[in-house]
C-alpha cells in the first residue's frame, strides 16, 4: 500500500513514549503517521501534511490544546481526537465544544483508540447519510421519521426523535450536553440539563431492552451522550 | 533642683538613672563668662533664642550655681568610686547594714524632691529603696493624679521599687508596707498647714506614724520654700458634683424638723434639739460630710433662732442653753465626720469588691473559652465594660516586631499609638497616657507579659476628660496578667499540639512511604517480570496469560495513582463540585463499568427503581465515590462474595441514596473508628491499597453536601450508604418539557 491510499494521521503530543506507542498501534492498523512535539509544530504539520485526522494531547508545552483546536477550526474541518486524563471533564467538554470530534482517557486501550478513530474518520467519508440506519434491534427511517424496534413501530415525541437523530448523526461519537441542548432546545437553553435527563430516560425506556443498563444510549461521565451500535 | 535655681523647667534632660548607670562621667567644664560669650557668638542657640536664653537662663549667677551643682555631683561620684576601690568592693556589692529605705509619695510636687532625696540617701548608704503611695477611696483630681503619676514614674526611673497600698489610714498602711518590705527607714514629707483637720481625722500623720513605727526610723523632710508656698494655708476642696442635691436634702430635712417643731412641740425646745440631732444622724447616713456639716450649722442656728428662748432672736440668755447650742454644733460635726469616714470605708470596700468581682468574672470567662480568639474577644469586651473605655490588644511578633491588632479591639490604633504599644511591649513597662513615656498619646498601654516574655500590649482609651485612677490601673494590670496567662496557656497548648502533629506526620510519613513504595513497586515488579517472560514466551496461551497479568498490574497502578491524585485534590481544597442534573442510573452504571476489572470474581446485582428522577450532583465525583465503594467491596472480600448496588430517594423525599452492600465478612472490628482516616487499612487487607478509598469517598460526598453511613448487614457483610441532598426540580420545567 502506498502512502497516498492510506489515511494520514498527525499525532500532537510532547511525550515521546506516547508518540512511539501511538505510531506502533496506528501503523499496525494501516495508517500513515506524522508526529509533532509542540502545538506550533502541530499547526505547521497540519498545513503541510493535510492529515485526515489529528490525535491531540491537551497538555502541550507551548500552548493549550484548546487553543490549538480553535486555530485549526478557523480554516479546517480535520477531525480531532483529544487525549486527556481522568478528572478533567471540564477540559474535555471545552475541547469538544470548540470542535474536537471525540476524546479518549489516558491510559487507553489500543482497541478503543482504533474504534474511536474509525468513528471520527467515517463521519467525514460518509457525507451522504443513509436515510435508514439501524443499531442493535432498532431501525430508524429518517425519511419517514419512523422508528422500529424488533419490527414494531415505537412512538417517540418530537424532542425524543430529535435527540435520537442527533446522536445517530454522530454515531459512536460523544455529543456534549451543551451541543445537544443548543441543537434541540435552541440557543440559551444550555443550562437546562434537567430536560435532557428526563428525555433521555424516556428515550431509553422506549429503545433499550434493559433501560437501567443501556447498551446503545450511553452516558459519558460528566461530558455527554454517545450512541453505539 | 535645677528648677529652684533657674526658675524655669529644663526640657533638654537626661534621666537621672542614665547618669547613675553611666560607667564614666566626663565633665565638660567652662566658666560662666566663657559660656555667655559662646552664647553671644551663636554657638548654642541661634538668633532670637540666644538673646532670650541669655536674658533668662544664662544669667551669670545661675550659670555659676549650675556649674557648682555639676561639679559637686561629679566630685561625689568620684569620691564614691574611690571609697569603693579602697574597700576592694564594687558598687553592686550587697548592702550589709540591712538598711532599706522607704519613701512615702503623695500627690504633691514636693514628693519629687522627696524621691530624689531618698535616692541620694539610699545610694549614699548603698541600700535599696522603695517608694510607697497609699491610695484612698476618694477619687483624685486629674491634676493630682498626673502629679502622682509623675512622682511614681520618677521613683521607678531612679531605680526605686514602687509599692501601692490601699487604706484610709495612711500611717498604718505605711508601717505595714515598711514591715512587709523590711524597710528600716521611712522618709516622709512634713505636711503643710491646715492642722485643724487632724483634730478630726485623729491627729497629725507624722505623730501617728511615729507612734506606730516602733523601731523603724522616721525621717521627716520639711518642704522647700517653693513647695510650701504653692498651697494656701487652708485648702478648700471644691465639693463634689452631686452635692447640690445633697445640700437640698439637708436643707429640706432641717426645714421639715423646724416646721414640725413649730407645729407640735413648740414648748419643748430641748426635745426639738434632740430631733435636730436625730435629723443630722439620719442625714449623715445618706449624704456627704460637707452637707452634713451644713445641716449641723443650719440646725444649730435655726434651733437657736426659732426655739431657744427668747424666740426669734439670736440671743441666748442662760448658760445651759449655750452649752446645748454648742454641743449640738459639735455633735453635728463629729457625727458628720464619723459617718462620712465609715461611708468612705464602705465605699472603699464596695469598690474593692467590684474590682474583685470584675477580675473574677474575667478569670472565669478566660478559663472557660476554648480558643484564644474567643478568649481575647471576651476579655476586651469585659475591659470595655469595666473601664467604660475602648481597648485594643496588639500582638507583636517576636521575629519581625510587626504589630498585629486583634480584630475584636474596639479602639482604632494609628501609627503613633502602635509605636507606643511597641514601646510598652519591648520595654516591658506601661507607656502612653498617664505615664512618663509618650504621655501625649491617647491610649494607656500595658505590656501583656508573663515570666518576662511579652506577647504584645493592651491599650486602653478613656475619653479625654476622664482619667484612669491608680486603682483602675492596678486592676487593669491584673487583667493584663490574666490575659497574658491565657495567651501563654494557649501557646503551650499549641506547642504541644504541634508536637503531637509532628509525631503524627512522622508516623504518617513512614506509613505513606512504606505503603506507597510497596503498592507502587509490586505492580511495577509484576510488569517488569512479565514483560521479560513475554519476550521468551513460545505459545499463544502463555502470551495471553502474561498480557493479562500486565493489564491487571497496570490497572492496579492506575487506580493507585488516581487515588493519590484525588486525595491531593481533596486536601489542596481545590475541589469544587460542579452540580448538575444526573441520572442516578447513569452514575451507578458508570461506576460499575469503571470497576469491571476487579468484579470478575464477584457476582454483583444492581437494583434501580424505574422511576428514579434526576438528582443534582457532581457526576464525576459521585461516580468515583460509588466506584471506590464497589472496588473496596470487591478487594476486601473473598472471591464469590455477592455485591449489591441500589439507589433511590428516601421516604421523606429530601435525600437521594446509593447503597453498596456485600455478604462478606464486614468491616474489621478494629478499623471501625478510623475507617475514614487516610492510610487506614484493615490489618488483614490482603488486596493492598493505600487505605485512601473511604477517605476519598467521604471527601467527595461531603463536598457535595452529602453524608456517608456505614453499617453491617444483619446476616454479615458491610453496607455503605451515600446520601446526597435531593430536591425535585421545578415542576413547571417538567410540564413544559414533556
Amino acid at each position: 500500500m502506498s502512502h497516498s491510499e492510506k489515511k494520514r494521521l498527525l499525532i500532537v503530543d510532547d511525550e515521546r513514549q506516547i508518540r512511539k506507542l501511538l505510531r506502533v498501534i496506528l501503523e499496525t492498523a494501516g495508517y500513515a503517521v506524522w508526529e509533532a512535539e509542540t502545538a506550533e509544530m502541530g499547526l505547521s504539520e497540519t498545513i503541510h501534511v493535510q492529515p485526515d485526522g489529528i490525535i491531540l494531547d491537551l497538555g502541550l508545552p507551548d500552548f493549550d490544546g484548546c487553543e490549538f483546536i480553535q486555530k485549526i477550526r478557523e480554516w479546517s474541518n480535520t477531525p480531532i481526537l483529544v487525549l486527556s486524563v481522568r478528572n478533567s471533564e471540564s477540559d474535555k467538554v471545552k475541547a469538544l465544544d470548540l470542535g474536537a470530534e471525540d476524546y479518549l482517557n489516558k491510559p487507553f486501550g489500543s482497541a478503543e483508540l482504533l474504534a474511536r478513530l474509525r468513528n471520527i474518520l467515517r463521519r467525514h467519508t460518509q457525507n451522504t447519510e443513509n436515510p435508514v440506519v439501524s443499531f442493535g434491534n432498532v431501525e430508524v427511517n429518517r425519511v419517514a421519521r419512523v422508528v422500529h424496534k424488533d419490527g414494531k413501530e415505537i412512538h417517540l415525541t418530537t424532542k425524543e426523535y430529535a435527540l435520537l437523530c442527533l446522536l445517530l448523526k454522530n454515531l459512536g461519537k460523544v455529543v456534549t450536553h451543551r451541543q445537544i441542548l443548543r441543537e434541540i432546545w435552541g440557543e440559551g437553553s444550555e443550562d437546562f440539563t434537567h430536560y435532557l435527563r428526563v428525555h433521555m430516560t424516556h428515550l431509553r425506556q422506549k429503545i433499550e431492552d434493559v433501560p437501567n443498563t443501556p447498551r446503545h444510549l450511553l452516558t459519558d461521565s460528566g461530558v455527554g451522550y454517545r450512541l453505539v451500535e | 533642683m535645677t528648677r529652684s535655681i533657674t526658675g524655669t523647667a529644663v526640657r533638654e534632660t537626661v534621666p537621672d538613672s542614665i547618669i547613675e548607670m553611666a560607667d564614666e562621667i566626663e565633665l565638660v567644664d567652662i566658666t560662666a563668662q566663657d559660656l555667655r560669650e559662646r552664647l553671644e557668638e551663636g554657638n548654642v542657640y541661634q538668633g532670637d533664642r540666644a538673646a532670650i536664653a541669655s536674658e533668662n537662663f544664662f544669667q551669670e549667677p545661675i550659670l555659676n550655681a549650675l556649674r557648682e551643682l555639676a561639679l559637686r555631683y561629679t566630685a561625689e561620684r568620684v569620691d564614691r568610686q574611690l571609697s569603693s576601690l579602697r574597700h576592694g568592693q564594687t558598687k553592686s556589692g550587697v548592702w550589709q547594714s540591712g538598711e532599706r529605705l522607704m519613701v512615702a509619695v503623695d500627690t504633691s510636687p514636693f514628693s519629687t524632691q522627696l524621691v530624689r532625696w531618698a535616692r541620694r540617701s539610699a545610694s549614699a548608704q548603698d541600700a535599696p529603696w522603695i517608694a510607697v503611695h497609699v491610695m484612698s477611696a476618694s477619687p483624685l483630681t486629674p491634676e493630682s493624679q498626673a502629679q502622682l503619676d509623675q512622682n511614681l514614674a520618677l521613683a521607678r526611673e531612679l531605680g526605686g521599687e514602687v509599692v501601692l497600698a490601699q487604706s484610709e489610714n495612711v500611717p498604718m498602711a505605711l508601717v505595714q508596707v515598711a514591715i512587709e518590705h523590711n524597710a528600716s527607714q521611712i522618709i516622709i514629707g512634713k505636711p503643710r498647714g491646715n492642722r485643724w483637720r487632724y483634730l478630726i481625722s485623729g491627729g497629725d500623720i507624722i505623730d501617728r506614724l511615729l507612734s506606730l513605727a516602733g523601731n523603724i526610723n522616721v525621717n521627716v523632710i520639711p518642704p522647700s520654700e517653693e513647695h510650701n508656698k504653692t498651697k494656701p494655708w487652708l485648702v478648700f476642696e471644691p465639693p463634689p458634683a452631686s452635692s447640690f442635691h445633697e445640700y437640698s436634702v439637708a436643707l429640706a430635712m432641717v426645714a421639715a424638723i423646724s416646721f414640725a417643731g413649730l407645729l407640735i412641740l413648740d414648748k419643748y425646745y430641748l426635745t426639738i434639739g434632740l430631733f435636730y440631732l436625730l435629723g443630722i444622724v439620719i442625714l449623715s447616713l445618706k449624704i456627704g460630710r460637707w452637707p452634713v456639716l451644713f445641716a449641723g450649722f443650719l440646725s444649730a442656728v435655726t434651733w437657736e433662732f426659732l426655739f431657744i428662748p427668747p424666740k426669734f432672736s439670736f440671743r441666748i440668755n442662760n448658760t445651759e442653753d449655750w452649752a446645748l447650742f454648742v454641743s449640738l454644733l459639735i455633735v453635728a460635726v463629729v457625727v458628720g465626720q464619723l459617718t462620712a469616714r465609715i461611708r468612705t470605708q464602705a465605699q472603699d470596700e464596695h469598690n474593692r469588691e467590684r474590682r474583685a468581682t470584675a477580675l473574677f468574672k474575667l478569670t472565669s470567662i478566660l478559663s472557660e473559652t476554648e480558643n484564644l480568639d474567643d478568649a481575647l474577644t471576651k476579655a476586651q469586651k469585659q475591659i470595655d465594660e469595666t473601664f467604660k473605655a475602648h481597648s485594643a490588644i496588639v500582638f507583636i511578633s517576636s521575629t519581625d516586631s510587626k504589630p498585629e491588632i486583634h480584630p475584636a479591639s474596639s479602639a482604632k490604633l494609628d501609627n503613633r499609638e502602635q509605636t507606643v504599644a511597641n514601646w510598652a511591649h519591648s520595654h516591658r513597662r506601661p507607656a502612653g497616657r498617664f505615664t512618663d513615656t509618650l504621655p501625649g498619646s491617647k491610649g494607656f498601654f500595658l505590656p501583656i507579659m508573663r515570666h518576662d516574655v511579652s506577647f504584645g500590649a493592651l491599650g486602653v482609651f478613656v475619653p479625654e476628660n476622664e482619667i484612669l485612677t491608680l486603682q483602675q490601673r492596678d486592676l487593669l494590670d491584673s487583667f493584663t496578667t490574666q490575659i497574658a496567662m491565657v495567651i501563654e496557656r494557649f501557646h503551650l497548648r499549641a506547642a504541644s499540639e504541634r508536637e503531637r502533629l509532628l509525631a503524627e506526620s512522622e508516623r504518617l510519613y513512614r506509613t505513606l512511604h512504606e505503603c506507597v513504595s510497596h503498592e507502587l513497586r509490586t505492580p511495577l515488579a509484576v510488569i517488569t517480570g512479565t514483560i521479560e517472560s513475554l519476550a521468551n514466551a513460545k505459545d499463544e496461551t502463555s502470551r495471553q496469560e502474561l498480557s493479562q497479568e500486565i493489564r491487571e498490574a497496570t490497572q492496579r497502578l492506575n487506580r493507585l495513582v488516581g487515588n493519590l491524585l484525588d486525595q491531593t485534590r481533596l486536601e489542596s481544597g481545590a475541589l469544587k463540585p460542579k452540580l448538575d442534573w444526573c441520572d442516578p442510573r447513569d452514575l451507578v452504571n458508570a461506576a460499575i463499568k469503571g470497576s469491571e476489572d476487579v468484579l470478575k470474581h464477584h457476582p454483583y446485582e444492581v437494583h434501580l427503581p424505574d422511576d428514579l428522577p434526576p438528582i443534582l450532583a457532581d457526576f464525576t465525583l459521585t461516580e468515583q465515590a460509588i466506584g471506590n465503594l464497589i472496588v473496596n467491596s470487591a478487594l476486601h472480600t473473598p472471591a464469590g462474595t455477592h455485591i449489591y448496588v441500589t439507589a433511590g430517594i428516601d421516604r421523606d423525599g429530601t435525600r437521594a441514596f446509593f447503597t453498596i452492600a456485600d455478604d462478606g465478612p464486614g468491616f474489621p472490628q478494629e478499623m471501625k473508628d478510623r475507617l475514614f482516616k487516610k492510610f487506614a487499612r484493615g490489618d488483614a487487607a490482603k488486596a493492598g491499597g493505600l487505605g485512601l478509598g473511604l477517605s476519598i469517598v467521604r471527601g467527595f460526598i461531603l463536598a457535595q453536601g452529602g453524608d456517608i453511613a456505614i453499617g453491617e448487614n444483619p446476616n454479615g457483610g458491610a453496607i455503605t450508604t451515600l446520601f446526597l441532598p435531593f430536591q425535585t426540580p421545578d415542576k413547571t420545567v417538567r410540564h413544559e418539557s414533556l
